[in-house]
């Protein structure tokens, strides 16, 4: 599978650790992403505030670009990049007089096939879960994540369109892949403010601190982000956050993509972790040590159960023992006395000496009857044995 | 709607012009008050978004052109997704900043900021996140702003300390020339 890349204008910079773990990812999965060709900035907020041509007309130019390399879906990790090359493919597909002004401003005709892809859409409908399932070798079992997308991933749904906006899955879907137990919150899709920060801070401080809050609240342990703004703010703003509202989050925050790649076999400094500004990589390290904990466990449950369910079998054939002997384990228990006597009577009887004597006086009759009882009931083949035993010995000394 | 102190739409040229170029209609509006129930912004605006919508229904439109509102409005698009009536509020709101900065009437630190981080686009064609940031500061006398992190960015290589610049620069000139000609907004 092959995509046009937009790598967006924050990867090589704040963003650095999304664009190393969004290439490790299409190399893990097995897709390849060709970066668009000179491709510009798509103008962003600043650009839909200022100018709605030129807002319209930066992105259209990467997507003129894509159809003349011959891609039609152009994956863009950034939700804002996103956002706004959806918001130029809307408008040229359900704009005509718009889409001629676009046109006029580049100077160049725009075919409109393109698709520009979420990485979440990409990763759940073009890749699939279980494509991604079968390439997890280092599952985040016991990790709890607050799955956070924000706003422009999901919204507006009818430029957006792959996801719930209210109560989107796809990141959760991803998670639960990689092993990850998602918490359910109410403030994936709220806004984290990043947008305030350089107008008005205090406002995006307490959009911040609420989104923050709502996820510590619900057992999260981290959040999982799939914007490269959202993680600048919540990743670098957060120690000002607590430091205003004098309470401590600890919440580490990851892209989605760095989780896939650890997931999937990746060391956590492949992807970047050590270069973010709440310390990531030990939250890691405690996942790793409870998955390994949490498997020991599991493997040790499953032992006892399966003990149990074995003793509760020959409980039950006990208390019936005429009935239900399986033919086949009483051939199977005759088979082994003629391979190896001393083997099966040792499992009759502890006192070694006394499984020698057993093993001597044993006849095709006795044997038969030692196998079916053990077929059904473990006790009575020992008391049985420990009979033969015994009156072997009666006899030597009469 | 019909109300009684509802000004005729003839009446109100920039109202139809904002209609126009936010593609919604804010009569369709019946003030149910969902967007400003929803809006994570709400708390710090003097005239949250219902407010907003009712002050243009009712021919306000300076007033709404006024608000702190339109700046505050962090374009997270939970009010037009979230509208009973279809009403794209956060169109509106997009459409009235850019008016509003045509006519002046502007926060002095956004359109610091988006006049430094579009002259870098338009100059290298990306944005340049080290120099934005001085730029923004020097413009808006805020030279320590955020200092405390300039130095982790720098160390943990998330700034470039040059810009990128793509090839085609002359061409993305010409884009922001004809865009502020035909779009008149600039």
């Amino acid at each position: 599978m092959k995509f046009a890349y937009y790598p967006g204008c924050s990867a090589n910079g704040s963003g650095i650790e999304y664009g190393m773990s969004m290439e490790r990812t299409a190399k893990i999965l097995g897709f390849e992403l060709q970066e668009l060709e000179d491709w510009n900035c798509c103008g962003a907020t600043s650009g839909h505030n200022t100018n709605k041509l030129l807002s319209l007309a930066l992105p259209a130019r990467n997507l003129v670009i894509a159809e003349k390399m011959g891609l039609n879906s152009v994956v863009a990790p950034c939700a804002a990049c996103y956002s706004r090359h959806r918001n130029v493919e809307h408008v040229v597909k359900h704009d005509p007089a718009m889409k001629d002004m676009i046109e006029q401003v580049l100077e160049l005709e725009i075919q409109g096939t393109t698709e520009t892809l979420s990485i979440l859409d990409v990763l759940v409908n073009k890749i699939g879960i279980n494509a991604i399932e079968e390439k997890v070798t280092n599952p985040l079992t016991t990790m709890k994540a607050a799955c956070y997308y924000g706003c422009l991933l999901v919204r507006p749904v009818e430029h957006t369109g792959f996801d719930d906006p209210e109560d989107p899955q796809t990141m959760d879907k991803v998670m639960q892949a990689l092993g990850a137990e998602p918490v359910a919150w109410s403030h994936k899709t709220e806004c984290c403010g990043a947008a305030m920060v350089t107008s008005r801070p205090d406002v995006g401080a307490r959009m911040l601190y609420r989104v923050l809050k709502d996820a510590k609240e619900n057992g999260a342990e981290c959040i999982v982000t799939a914007c490269p703004l959202c993680m600048l703010n919540l990743d670098m703003r957060q120690a000002a956050v607590e430091r205003q509202y004098g309470e401590k989050f600890n919440l580490p925050i990851y892209y989605i993509t760095e989780l896939l790649a650890i997931a999937c076999g990746d060391a956590p400094q492949t992807v970047g972790i050590e270069k973010h500004f709440v310390e990531a990589g030990k939250y890691l390290e405690v996942v790793k040590a409870r998955a390994a904990e949490a498997k020991a466990a599991a493997e040790q449950a499953a032992q006892e159960a399966a003990a149990e369910a074995k003793s509760k079998a020959s409980g039950a054939k006990a208390q019936s023992p005429s009935e239900e002997v399986d033919p086949k384990k009483v051939d199977a228990f005759i088979a082994a006395f003629s391979k190896n006597p001393k083997k099966i009577a040792a499992k009759l009887i502890e006192d070694e000496a006394e499984a020698e004597i057993l093993v001597s006086v044993l006849d095709e009759k006795k044997i038969a009857n030692l196998a079916k009882l053990m077929a059904s009931d473990q006790d009575k083949a020992q008391k049985a044995a420990k009979a033969y035993v015994a009156a072997a010995q009666k006899k030597q000394g009469n | 709607m019909e109300t009684a102190h509802q000004l005729p739409h003839g009446a109100n040229q920039m109202l139809d012009l904002i209609e126009a170029e936010a593609g919604t209609k804010v009569n369709l509006c019946y003030q149910c008050g969902k967007c400003t129930a929803g809006c994570p912004a709400a708390f710090a605006m003097d005239y949250p978004p219902r407010q907003v919508i009712r002050l243009l229904q009712l021919g306000f439109v300076e007033e709404a052109l006024n608000a702190n509102s339109i700046w505050i409005c962090a374009s997270c698009e939970t009010c037009s997704t979230r509208c009973p009536r279809g009403v794209d509020i956060a169109s509106l709101m997009d459409t009235m900043r850019r008016k509003a900065l045509q006519r002046g009437k502007t926060d002095k630190k956004v359109a610091a900021f988006n006049k430094a981080f579009l002259s870098n686009v338009k100059n290298f064609g990306r944005a340049y996140e080290a120099g934005l940031t001085l730029q923004y500061n020097l413009t808006t006398g805020q030279l320590f702003k955020d200092m405390e992190l300039g130095l982790p960015m720098m160390q943990r290589g998330k700034v470039s300390i040059f810009p990128e610049k793509i090839k085609a620069r002359a061409e993305i000139k010409k884009i922001f020339e004809r865009a502020e000609k035909l779009g008149g907004d600039n």
